[in-house]
């Protein structure tokens, strides 16, 4: 028993690290769309992609150090990804992002 | 003694309301009373059995700075000529000041004068003697600027306040030297402890930052310049300040501090030269002038030389000559001045090109100007003042003690022939005066006025100085016992016993007096025919024209300065800005051998770390060249992202929700910015600029980078962190560390961020509103 939980222990440390470097592969790739990214909206969806990342990063290390505290970022991060990426998109779309008459 | 110095000033203070009745009652009437009650005072002290009073007022005990007045027969000597003179100028000034001029203003500045030098003269206090000698430099520089309409009054005040005031800075300079030195600040305290100040190896200092002081108040060469400026002002001024007074206030000084330095060898190098060039100058210039005044402006400049030079020289016998000289000049300068008003005022002009042929108009005037001329010149009369004074200059030029060096034996050698020098042109101008004015033909046509002679209330304060030169020439031993003997002896620190005769006997002196007459009166009658050696010297090169290069070129060089760096582009403040810091900060680091680096408690790196912290640099690497604004707030956004994704590495929550949401808000509000802005991503700057930049930048992140480092490596101290962890709950009352220490054990910084936050929103709304209330108007 002891042996399959430390054997599940290893294999979910190898697991997370396996994970963390494609995310890290996964967060440079997003990094060249947003760096060249030929229009801003490939940029917009990459900032995007990247938050996801994040949260995914944010999961992990809250494996990896065995603690709940992350959990909070994790759902922030989900929010403000939506919020962010409506914000540009509205920007792209009509030049503003708070419209002054609501008519 | 107090009330006596600072009366003037006080009743100043009432001139107004009274001078509001000047139609009917000229305000200068009760203004009168002033100086002949302070002379009266004064006057009671003359005698043979005189022994100087001390008296002493707080003020500002803990500063040592209180009104401590010395009166000793220096004192007592320019307190009588302050206030006689004084009383005599306003006597004039009621004559020669119309009701129509702003009288009060006049006799504000003027009794502000009289107590400002009252308290120069007897302060033994340096502090308190120089307080009172700026104000002299302030109420001479309301004076000549009273009439201010005139261009030329407002250019004479600014040269004049310029100069006095720089040599005052000086001289307050050499003071405070003094008073560290001697750890007192009384003067006669300072004379009592005189080897305290020679063996201290400021004392050059001292005397040569108290000497500038004197040398401008007194205009002595080359801070002359300011003195024929300062003609025009109205010439009750002239006469009180210009000539009687307030030029005397430095030969006050240096006669005052004489006891002190009188055997230091260059005190006499630079005094005696500084005062026999001064005489050969203002001489050999008072020829060239064309204004009445001007030549009397140099005439001053040239005399107050020969009682410097006097001054220098430092024997008994020159001591005694400089005081009796300052006496004779006083009389017989202020009376040439008042002269010089007269006929200014009765026939229109100063010119003395125009004027000629006075003397049977102003029969009275011409008299006066006669006795003050010749006792100027030193003509040998037995009635006439000047020439015992010259006499003995002359004596004491050649009695100078062997000088102990080669300069000074070179000056002892040649010190006689430049008085003879200076003499001879005295004697020129001074007949030049004469003669110019009130003899020749008559060019009455020229004049705006018909000359007629002038009111007898006009003519008395002359009558009455011509009549002091007569009656010191007719009997000088009764002022000598008295009077005279007591300031010599207050500037030579012994007993001066000395005998003023007429007749010495077939004397160098009286060889030298003949030949000054002699020479002089060839030069008189033949200075048409070598006036062209003007042209050659001083020509174009006149001290003027420095002064005034200097202060245009001051102008326009802290100009050129100012907008060589103050360009009002901000790329260029940061710049030096940064550069500033960086420049400081390396060299301090590099002096003090600060920059360390240790690896011993370093922790190891993760492949997470590495990544985050690539993409980080890659993004920030990539907002300088984005082309335009939205690319640039994206990828900035990364690094924002990025840095969240650290403080979730380094296990920081609340940092990461904090830095996640002011990321994306601010991101919003680039956009927000952005899009009212033009894109300036695509400005190019020329390729020196980029090249400073980049220069600057990689240079002060590198040395951040490198002082990080050194922080890091030399951890000096434990942290204190142990303390919140372990009471965190205890005292707190919580678990998040963080927390408790931003609203419990640090507090107060919170308060004062929130109120940041509260002072930035606001701004925003007023900003907002005032710029939309702007637009409907």
């Amino acid at each position: 028993m002891n042996n399959l939980l430390a054997v599940t222990e290893t294999i979910l440390l190898f697991t997370t690290i396996i994970s963390l470097i494609g995310i890290s592969i996964s967060l440079l790739l997003l990094l060249y769309r947003i760096i060249t990214g030929p229009t801003n909206a490939d940029r917009a969806v990459a900032l995007d992609s990247i938050g996801m990342n994040l949260m995914g990063v944010a999961a992990l290390m809250a494996i990896l150090v065995v603690t709940t505290k992350f959990n909070d970022v994790i759902l922030l991060i989900g929010i403000l990804l939506f919020i962010g990426t409506i914000a540009v998109a509205k920007y792209l779309e009509k030049g503003v992002i708070i419209d002054r008459n609501m008519d | 003694m107090l009330y006596i110095v600072l009366i003037p000033l006080l009743l100043s203070c009432i001139i107004p309301f009274i001078s509001k009745i000047k139609h009917k009652l000229h305000t200068g009437l009760f203004v009168f009373l002033i100086p002949t009650v302070i002379f009266i005072y004064f006057i009671r002290f003359v005698g043979t059995e005189f022994e100087p009073v001390r008296q002493s007022y707080n003020w500002i005990p803990s500063l040592g700075i209180n009104f401590d007045f010395y009166l000793d027969g220096l004192s007592l000597l320019f307190a009588l000529l302050i206030s006689g003179i004084g009383a005599l100028v306003v006597l004039y000034s009621i004559y020669y000041l119309d009701k129509g001029e702003r009288l009060g203003h006049f006799y504000v500045y003027l009794l502000m004068f009289m107590s400002a030098m009252l308290g120069v003269v007897l302060s033994d206090n340096i502090f308190v003697l120089y307080t009172f000698w700026e104000l002299t430099s302030i109420s001479s520089f309301l004076l000549i600027g009273y009439w201010h309409f005139k261009e030329k009054s407002r250019y004479g005040a600014l040269k004049s306040m310029l100069i006095t005031i720089f040599g005052g800075l000086s001289m307050f300079g050499g003071f405070i030297l003094l008073s560290v030195m001697t750890g007192t600040t009384s003067i006669q305290v300072m004379i009592q402890n005189a080897e305290v100040i020679m063996n201290s190896p400021y004392m050059p200092l001292a005397l040569g930052f108290m000497l500038i002081g004197a040398f401008t108040k007194s205009a002595q060469f080359p801070f002359h310049i300011w003195l024929p400026d300062a003609m025009e002002a109205p010439t009750p001024v002239s006469a009180y300040l210009h000539s009687a007074t307030m030029v005397k206030a430095g030969l006050f000084l240096v006669a005052r501090f004489s006891p002190i330095f009188a055997d230091y060898e260059w005190f006499f190098i630079i005094v005696s030269v500084a005062g026999i060039v001064t005489l050969c100058w203002g001489s050999y210039m008072a020829v060239h002038q064309t204004d009445l005044k001007a030549i009397l402006a140099f005439s001053t400049i040239s005399q107050l030389g020969m009682i410097m030079a006097m001054l220098g020289f430092g024997t008994e016998a020159a001591a005694f000559a400089a005081v009796f000289h300052i006496l004779c000049h006083a009389t017989f300068k202020g009376s040439l001045f008042m002269v010089a008003g007269i006929v200014d005022h009765e026939t229109g002009t100063r010119d003395i090109r125009k004027l000629g042929g006075l003397m049977t108009f102003m029969p009275m005037s011409a008299a006066l100007a006669l006795f003050g001329t010749f006792s100027m010149a030193g003509i040998p009369l037995p009635f006439l003042n000047g020439f015992y004074s010259k006499e003995m200059f002359f004596q004491s030029t050649l009695d100078l003690p062997a000088g102990a060096n080669v300069v000074a034996t070179f000056l002892v050698d040649i010190i006689p022939y430049l008085a003879v020098f200076g003499s001879i042109f005295t004697f020129v101008y001074s007949l030049y005066f004469l003669f110019g004015t009130f003899a020749g033909k008559k060019q009455v046509d020229q004049l705006p006025k018909h000359p007629h002679e002038a009111p007898i209330g006009m003519l008395l304060s002359p009558f009455i100085l011509v009549l002091g030169v007569i009656l010191i020439g007719l009997f000088p031993n009764a002022f000598n016992g008295t009077f005279i003997a007591h300031a010599a002896e207050a500037v030579a620190g012994s007993a001066v016993v000395e005998n003023i005769k007429f007749w010495h006997g077939l004397s160098p002196a009286f060889q030298m007096s003949l030949a000054v007459v002699a020479i002089g009166t060839i030069l008189v009658s033949t200075r048409r025919k070598w006036s062209k050696v003007y042209t050659f010297v001083p020509g174009g090169r006149s001290i003027n024209n420095i002064y005034d290069a200097i202060i245009s070129k001051l102008d326009s060089w802290s100009r050129r300065i100012t907008t060589f760096y103050m360009t009002g582009s901000l790329r260029l403040y940061m710049a030096i800005i940064l550069s500033t810091i960086m420049l400081v900060t390396l060299s301090f680091m590099l002096v003090t051998d600060g920059f360390t680096i240790n690896s011993n408690d370093l922790a190891p790196v993760r492949l997470t770390e590495i990544a985050v912290v690539l993409v980080i640099i890659a993004a920030a690497i990539g907002t300088i060249f984005a082309r335009q604004n939205l690319a640039a707030i994206l990828i900035v956004g990364v690094v924002g992202y990025g840095v969240s994704l650290l403080f979730v590495i380094y296990r920081a929550p609340d940092l990461a929700l904090t830095q996640l949401v002011v990321e994306t808000v601010s991101v919003a509000l680039f956009l927000l910015c952005f899009y009212h802005l033009p894109n300036l991503r695509n400005k190019k700057d020329s390729t020196g600029t980029r090249l400073t930049n980049g220069i600057v930048s990689i240079g002060f992140g590198t040395l951040m980078t490198l002082i990080g480092i050194s922080a890091h490596s030399s951890d000096w101290f434990g942290t204190i962190s142990d303390y919140f962890l372990k009471t965190s709950h205890s005292l707190g009352g919580g678990d998040n560390v963080v927390n408790v220490i931003l609203v419990d054990m640090r507090g107060l910084d919170t308060l004062f961020e929130i109120t940041v936050l509260g002072i930035a929103a606001l701004a925003i709304y007023s900003l907002i509103k005032i710029k939309i209330k702007k637009g409907t108007k």
